[in-house]
């Protein structure tokens, strides 16, 4: 069974719910595509910070 | 020469009085009032409750920081405001108790032109029976993440049920510890860092953990949640929060007042009327916020205490305080200059300012029981508004009465927040988000109440990373270390 599919067995709620598969929780952790989420992350703060002061 | 008293030395109490120094210089006197001598760096508690950082890294001695920057420092807590003076003198003052500086216990009266409360929350943990200790103190049965020291305990504790986890079953129940808490977000951070830390330990397969809270629904983090552009959709943050807890295998109760807490189990009582009792070996569980009880007297000594203060303690500001429905709730509500409506030289920032009510949709059990989460006044949020108010006291002792007050609504100005679901520098994950206003305003963003393109999150390593980066920035910027100012709240 795929790691992400075994949660849904566990409990009702979870299995009402999306649980990322492999290529997203690669995703969350792989510094490249990281590197550039920070970048992002980091304009759309700086714009919302902007707008707020 | 004027003299502005800030009682609290917190975010927004900082805030105020660093900048109010810094643009009146010495021509004018800036005193600050707390009872502590640390400033801490709140947000970054939870990670001396895992123990992934000491109290020293979150905490500074306030008193060299005071002392470079020109404010004269008093380590006391304030007890009551007279804002229209005593007999025989109409000079406004504020009676204070020494908490140090080796003046213990002693008293003192503090006269002021211009006052702001920014005494932050008392932790009213014995709102609930066995949360507290019966004298105002966290009691004996749970741990809390509310104060560096606090933390503290719940590493200490935490490291215990690790330990047991080792060979038997523990069960961990994070959340809230009433039914009108605020501050989901921490406990919501601590539930992760506590997964995340079990993981790296070897003992999450011998950990229940679950989630207690007083949230509608996951994800609410007393602002109603947040919707957010994703894939082409427009989702609510229900979806991602149910999805972590998910995939992290964390269960949860919802629409919980915990209505007593005894050594090992807590009762509560769930929004559909129905009753439970939940049995754990570790709890942390965030108590209700309230006012400091600072009291308030005339010139002639009578108590004018709720002429000041909202029943909850928070100091009432301009804003609406009509009681009125949910639907009949507008942005325009919410208070812009944080000015006490009978005193004008006084006012309230953070956390102290009573709202004029909460930001989710209030909600009440068959019993009549309340059980929503209060509003959330984060970080940037209290620290826009300590500038604001310092900006608008400036202009007042610079350029008189008719002096233009700075204005600035919770109702418009967004809030950028990074939740941590566990520290590593490469395997550690965050949820960064934005929301933009943090109060919604459903008249101009009607269906959301908030501008999608402006309120988004997503968690991942570079959400950690910015929340560690945010931590050394923000205790630089506290510190007043060269190029402080440029630091944005």
């Amino acid at each position: 069974m795929k790691v992400e599919e075994v949660n849904f067995g566990k409990n009702d709620k979870f299995n009402l719910t999306m649980i990322p598969g492999k290529f997203a929780r690669f995703l969350r952790t792989c510094v490249l595509w990281q590197f550039i989420r920070f970048i992002v992350i980091n304009i759309k703060m700086i714009i919302v910070v902007a707008k707020s002061h | 020469m004027a003299r502005l008293v800030v009682m609290g030395g917190g975010v927004a109490g900082h805030t105020t009085a660093t900048f109010a120094k810094k643009w009146l210089g010495n021509d004018h006197e800036v005193v600050v009032v707390t009872p502590n001598s640390n400033w801490n760096w709140i947000p970054s508690n939870i990670w001396v409750g895992i123990g992934q950082m000491k109290k020293e890294d979150v905490v500074f001695p306030l008193a060299p920081v005071y002392a470079k920057a020109g404010i004269d420092y008093r380590q006391a807590k304030a007890v009551s405001i007279h804002p229209e003076g005593k007999e025989g003198s109409d000079k406004p003052f504020i009676t204070i108790e020494y908490t140090g500086q080796g003046k213990e216990g002693q008293t003192e009266e503090l006269e002021y032109d211009y006052l702001v409360n920014a005494t932050g929350p008392k932790l009213n943990f014995d709102a609930t029976p066995g949360l507290g200790d019966g004298n105002g103190q966290i009691g004996p049965h749970t741990v809390s993440v509310c104060t560096a020291d606090h933390a503290v305990h719940a590493n200490s504790e935490l490291r215990r049920i690790f330990e047991k986890a080792k060979t038997e079953k523990q069960k961990i129940l994070v959340g809230t510890g009433h039914g009108l808490c605020t501050c989901q977000g921490a406990a919501f951070e601590y539930i992760f860092n506590i997964e995340h830390e079990a993981k790296k330990a070897g003992v999450r397969d011998n950990l229940e953990i679950k989630w207690i809270s007083n949230e509608a629904f996951l994800g609410d983090f007393g602002m109603g949640g947040l919707h957010m552009k994703v894939g082409g959709y427009v989702v609510s943050s229900k979806l991602f929060a149910e999805s972590l807890y998910a995939e992290r295998g964390v269960d949860w109760i919802i629409g919980a007042h915990v209505s007593k807490v005894e050594e090992g189990k807590l009762d509560y009582e769930l929004l559909d009327g129905t009753t439970g009792t939940e049995e754990f070996d570790f709890a942390m569980l965030i108590p209700p916020f309230a006012g400091v009880g600072l009291k308030a007297y005339a010139k002639d000594g009578s108590d004018i205490t709720d002429k000041l203060f909202a029943p909850n303690g928070f100091m009432k500001v301009d804003a609406d305080y009509t009681p009125k429905p949910y639907e009949e709730w507008k942005a325009s509500d919410w208070p812009r200059k944080y000015q006490n409506p009978d005193y004008s030289n006084i006012f309230a920032a953070g956390i102290a300012f009573a709202p004029p009510h909460i930001i989710s949709k209030p909600a009440k059990s068959p019993n009549g029981t309340p059980i929503n989460p209060t509003p959330p006044r984060t970080g940037m949020p209290s620290g826009i508004i300590g500038k604001a108010v310092a900006e608008s006291v400036c202009s007042l002792i610079k350029d008189g009465e008719n002096a233009h007050i700075h204005e600035i609504s919770m109702a418009e100005m967004g809030a950028a927040c990074v939740a941590s679901a566990g520290k590593g520098i490469f395997d550690g994950q965050a949820a960064a988000m934005t929301v933009y206003p943090v109060v919604p305003d459903f008249e101009k963003y009607p269906g959301t109440g908030r501008d999608t393109d402006y309120t988004f999150g997503e968690i991942g390593l570079a959400g950690h990373w910015i929340k560690h980066i945010l931590h050394y920035l923000f205790i630089y910027k506290a510190k007043l270390k060269p190029g402080w100012t440029l630091i944005p709240e």
